[in-house]
């Protein structure tokens, strides 16, 4: 089944920010922010990532804690492969399901496939390929890996970028009427060349994109949407800011007025200290290797 | 008078592109000349015939809105077509609002957010509205619990107002509870129609 409405309640979070919250009080700050949705969680990425050992779906509890407390949609996550704590998010019935590479992966050779789901599915990529192959197995919606749990915008921009990239190559082949390279295209990517052909005549992909992994400033939110991006997810870099209140609201504003520099400087005055964030290299797990 | 036609969408999020695309074909088969801007501050408001608020969520639509000191001046605009988030917006009442949320108060209808329940209850179907048959999408949908008497309903869905529309001191405001710019610019042309009196 093409999960046709959980694309459209994708298009309706275009230009707005999904922020990750822990409990009920977080995701009361998230809503009077302005988020546009919520990623319930047990942990922000950047715990997870201190913590350690295998990382699995929230408690069912706290969802429902979540879910209780605000009116905007609430979304949570699974492990790639793990279909079971799908059917569990989806009985629980949250808005979109996030197969995240952020947790551990239950499956090292197939991805959840999401065409068997009512609730609507979001992936994340590090590029086109990537991207595709999650489209093609029902994901309603794209975001970049970046990396979780870093405050490091660099990994984000890096898959923005090789998306965009591909997408052009695609675009520019059909455009030189270049079919036979289309379809190797497809092959490359292992994917339907119908998918192919579509992505090519959009220039973009099928399905809204946003950004994920690294964004700790609103100049780092509106410089993913100035990439070209539908929008943003936020995870530990709001409530391991010293002030996330504050964060929040300037994320969210420097996002929809991301083409604004004058707006953005004005929301990035007197934030405190963002969160401390992590070099790339001296990463022990690298996230958005997981699940590719 | 002047003579350039101007209609915005309220850009800050939401399906703002598929607006501006319903509202660009739909000039185009009424064969007229209607520059469509996206509107982010509150400067362009007095210029404008009209204003789209399109659906995302209106908690966002309304902080977004305030921040940028532009609230006031959306209460003056003449003609306003707001669907989904967009006709909560429009509402003079609204239930399951989050603490501090506005809305503009202009039509006298009571609205609900929310009130089909979550994203696996959203649903889409064909609908016989006054305007023709269409394909309504409804995404974790509001419903509209009443309209006074002023109020003309233009489609329904089970016995329920699913779109109105209300003139009032001179002023024309259309809702609709699902999105009829995913699937057809039948409300769009006749937004237009009713903005430039035609």
């Amino acid at each position: 089944m093409d999960n046709k409405l959980g694309k459209n309640l994708a298009q309706m979070l275009k230009g707005g920010v999904i922020m990750d919250v822990v409990n009920a009080e977080h995701a009361k700050i998230a809503e009077k922010a302005g988020a546009v949705a919520v990623m319930a969680l047990e942990r922000v990425p950047s715990d997870i990532r201190a913590a350690g050992g295998v990382a699995r779906m929230s408690d069912p509890t706290k969802i429902k804690e979540i879910q209780e407390a605000v009116t905007i949609p609430v979304m949570a996550k699974c492990r790639i492969g793990h279909f079971v704590e799908a059917q569990v998010l989806e009985s629980l019935k949250v808005d979109f399901v996030d197969e995240s590479e952020v947790l551990t992966p239950a499956d090292e050779e197939f991805h959840i496939d999401k065409t068997k789901f009512k609730v609507p599915f979001v992936c994340g990529c590090r590029n086109l390929g990537e991207a595709l192959r999650r489209i093609e197995e029902g994901a309603a919606m794209i975001r970049t890996k970046g990396e979780a749990g870093t405050g490091n915008i660099v990994e984000a921009v890096r898959h923005i970028r090789a998306v965009n990239r591909g997408c052009d190559e695609l675009k520019n082949l059909l455009k030189n009427k270049q079919l036979n390279k289309l379809k190797d295209k497809a092959k490359e990517y292992r994917v339907s060349y119908d998918l192919v052909l579509q992505t090519a005549k959009l220039g973009r992909l099928t399905v809204v994109n946003f950004a994920a992994g690294g964004i700790a400033t609103p100049s780092d939110a509106a410089l993913c949407m100035q990439l070209g991006v539908d929008g943003v997810f936020v995870g530990s870099g709001i409530f391991k800011s010293n002030e996330p209140v504050k964060m929040a609201q300037a994320i969210v504003d420097a996002t929809a007025h991301f083409k604004d520099p004058g707006k953005i400087a004005k929301a990035s005055e007197n934030l405190g200290e963002a969160m401390k964030g992590l070099e790339i290299a001296t990463l022990e797990t690298k996230m958005a290797s997981r699940g590719i | 008078m002047k003579s350039r036609k101007i209609i915005g969408v309220l850009a800050f999020h939401g399906d703002v592109i598929e607006h501006i695309e319903t509202t660009k074909l739909s000039a185009k088969k009424l064969q007229l000349d209607i520059e469509i801007v996206s509107v982010r501050t509150k400067d362009i408001i007095s210029h404008l015939d009209a204003l789209i608020i399109p659906g995302g969520e209106s908690t966002t639509l309304y902080k977004l809105c305030e921040r940028e000191g532009m609230w006031e001046k959306m209460k003056k605009i003449k003609n306003i077509f707001g669907t989904c988030a967009g006709a909560i917006m429009l509402a003079k009442v609204i239930n399951h609002k989050i603490p501090g949320q506005k809305t503009l108060e202009l039509m006298d209808i009571e609205i609900d957010r929310n009130a089909y329940g979550r994203q696996t209850d959203s649903f889409d179907k064909d609908i016989k509205t006054k305007l023709g048959y269409i394909r309504a999408v409804f995404i974790r949908a509001p419903r509209i619990l009443k309209v006074e008497t002023d109020v003309n309903v233009l489609a329904e869905n089970e016995g329920e107002t699913i779109a109105c529309e209300q003139k009032i001191d001179g002023n024309y405001y259309l809702a609709s509870c699902f999105h009829p710019e995913l699937t057809t610019t039948t409300f769009h042309e006749y937004f237009i129609k009713q903005v430039y009196q035609i």
